[in-house]
């Protein structure tokens, strides 16, 4: 899919969100830089903590604490969306920007119909009545594949499976045709048969309505299923980003590439132990100097030292930009273990 | 549903059977409580109590005692032993006092408590949460016989804003003139209730506003308006309309003693407070017998309103 030549979507700039804490900063998203087209599936990539997650909620305006900074522009068409007056907000949530999040089981009201939680959302942004209203909602929910979806409107969150539900999240975010989806881990929380299936209706959707999703996971292999773009996010910044073939096929970061070889794959031999990055991701109150993955790094020098911009490294590649400093070609050998991409397990330089 | 209420019915009497049954005992086993004692007097002959036990029946064995004074019970002739009036009709002429009192305050602190607890949970950490926090530990800190008496001896003895105390019946002074009687009672029974509710509803609003639903509904677009009484407040008042339930079917039942006795109501409450004292033992009976049913039936309504409110609760299981 070619993203250059349809619609930009959303434009994110520089966002930076800080939280202030008892003790210290903690710079939770730090110059992320993202675009997304429609009809296009941006995958943001990276561990637990790693800020992909407030990210997502920064962009729907749902970073609400009272102790967070907030940096950078993100533009939705024209709206900025961290600056924006909260009726303006309101007006585009739901209706232009809408958000699948990643625990169906406590992300509806227990205690509303799950019709009727469908119905308000189409209400607050149409003029429409109750029953034109339900008929939408009955048409959303036969699309993400519900049965019997009209009896189900009158059933409660708790009367239905994980995997229903997600499906009814998936329905309420669509329910207004929004043009950018922001799905954070959206099967995570469920079984893989469920995870295969709901991957199928969100690829599906993206090709019915044309909409721009942005799917936050630290799930490779959802990733491999529905992505073109990739951004791998690894504390609180974007340590590269590229088309699903580029992260995927020539991988520059070395986050990245231990990222793919943690990966099980049953196409290869089974090795003895899967593999994993050593060491631990570092405390966003006191991040390392530099690259912040240079502690984990087992090629880190002394030029780790100072921050690396994230620049496009690979020669003609103007889109896959990536934040290690070592040459392209130097990479291309490194990234190499035991005949697959990999990332080294020696002890890191410091 | 059915078989829910029925087994509730069946659990009523039981309560009954023995709250009465304990009463009887309790007030037989007090010291100088002997009713035959008190009813012949200070100067009274071995052969004038004799009498009395005789024609009241203090004489036989306590279970056929208990039994007899049940059957008055039912039969609505239970004699006072203080005053040998008739039992049931002070209770009946009690009883629109104390409904007075307990609905009109219980309507009050279920308002103001809501109103004050959504208020401070939505301005928590801001000077006004401070001062409405601080309103609500006095209130929640002061007695009700010490308020009553402030507030009766300020407001209506001396500045003579409110009657001083007493009741007045719709029927004869006019509406005006009983809503002018309740005010104070009303008022000063709802103050710690209003202190406890507003604290409670504050922290469940709290803990709901970080609920994924509410994120959602926020996501969805609502108005916030929308989002905190849809949302957040349709949650968090599931547990107060159990605490009000229990609390109102307390007062219902006589529980409001002091205020009514404060403000000299003379409802089914000061009744009982009285008859305490005399260690009358058939008012005592028929008003705690009065009070166990309200407390249980409110409890059953609780329980089937909490089905209501919340789908997950199955009456059945």
């Amino acid at each position: 899919m070619s993203s250059s030549h349809s619609e930009l979507l959303l434009d994110v700039q520089d966002l930076g969100v800080s939280f202030a804490t008892p003790e210290g900063i903690v710079q939770a998203v730090d110059a992320v830089s993202l675009t997304l087209h429609a009809g296009e599936v941006l995958a943001v990539v990276g561990e637990s903590g790693s800020g992909k997650s407030v990210t997502a909620m920064t962009l729907m305006g749902l970073t609400r604490s009272p102790n967070a900074r907030i940096a950078g522009s993100a533009k939705l068409r024209d709206l900025d969306l961290l600056t924006a007056g909260a009726a303006e907000l309101r007006a585009v949530r739901g209706e232009e920007i809408a958000m699948i999040f990643q625990d169906p089981m406590t992300s509806l009201n227990p205690v509303h119909r799950i019709g009727r939680q469908i119905v308000e959302q189409i209400q607050a942004h149409r003029d429409v009545c109750g029953k034109e209203a339900r008929d939408l909602v009955v048409a959303q929910l036969e699309r993400v594949g519900i049965p019997q979806a009209r009896e189900r409107l009158d059933a409660y969150p708790h009367e239905l499976s994980g995997g229903m539900r997600q499906r009814v999240m998936i329905a309420l975010a669509l329910s207004c045709d929004p043009s950018v989806l922001i799905a954070d881990e959206p099967t995570t929380a469920l079984d893989v048969t469920i995870q295969a299936q709901i991957l199928e209706v969100l690829s599906q959707l993206r090709k019915e309505s044309n909409a721009g999703i942005v799917l936050v996971t630290h799930d490779l292999g959802v990733v491999a299923e529905i992505a073109d773009r990739i951004a791998v996010m690894y504390a609180g910044r974007i340590v590269e980003q590229g088309s699903a073939g580029e992260i995927f096929y020539d991988p520059q970061h070395p986050y990245t590439w231990g990222l793919l070889g943690s990966i099980a794959r049953v196409d290869r031999p089974r090795p003895r132990r899967l593999p994993s990055i050593t060491g631990l991701p570092p405390s966003l109150l006191h991040p390392p100097q530099g690259c912040h993955f240079r502690p984990r790094c087992p090629h880190a020098h002394e030029a780790c030292l100072a921050t690396p911009a994230l620049v496009a490294r690979v020669p003609g590649a103007h889109d896959h930009a990536d934040r290690c400093v070592m040459a392209p070609g130097r990479k291309a050998k490194l990234r190499q273990v035991g005949g697959q991409i990999g990332l080294e397990a020696r002890g890191a330089w410091r | 549903m059915g078989r829910f209420v029925v087994r509730r019915l069946v659990g009523m009497v039981v309560v009954m059977f023995a709250v009465s049954v304990l009463t009887f005992l309790i007030f037989n086993v007090i010291p100088n409580g002997d009713p035959a004692d008190r009813m012949a007097g200070k100067n009274s002959t071995p052969a004038q109590i004799a009498a009395i036990e005789r024609e009241w029946g203090f004489d036989e064995p306590l279970y056929e005692q208990y039994l007899t004074t049940m059957e008055k019970v039912a039969s609505g002739d239970l004699i006072s032993y203080a005053n040998q009036t008739n039992v049931v009709e002070e209770i009946k002429r009690g009883l629109p006092r104390t409904f007075a009192l307990a609905i009109g305050a219980a309507l009050l602190w279920f308002a103001m408590g809501t109103a004050l607890g959504l208020y401070t949970a939505v301005r928590a950490g801001r000077w006004t949460d401070t001062l409405v926090t601080v309103l609500a530990l006095i209130g929640i800190s002061m007695p009700v016989f010490w308020l009553g008496a402030l507030a009766s001896y300020y407001l209506g003895f001396k500045a003579g804003l409110f009657p001083n105390g007493g009741y007045s019946e719709i029927g004869q002074a006019g509406v005006w003139e009983w809503v002018k009687h309740m005010i104070l009672p009303w008022a000063v029974l709802a103050t710690l209730f209003i202190g406890v509710y507003s604290r409670v509803l504050r922290a469940n609003v709290l803990d709901t506003l970080n609920e994924d639903y509410v994120r959602t509904a926020r996501a969805k677009g609502l108005t916030e308006r929308r989002v905190m009484v849809h949302h957040v407040l349709r949650n968090s008042l599931i547990p107060i309309v159990t605490l009000w339930g229990l609390d109102f079917g307390m007062v219902l039942g006589g529980g409001a003693i002091l205020t009514e006795t404060v403000f000299d109501l003379q409802g089914v409450g000061q009744y009982f407070a009285e008859s305490v004292g005399q260690l009358d033992v058939p008012p005592v009976l028929a008003v705690t017998l009065f009070g166990a049913f309200f407390i249980v039936l409110l409890n059953t309504l609780v329980d089937i309103a909490y089905a209501a409110l919340d789908p997950r609760i199955r009456l059945s299981s």
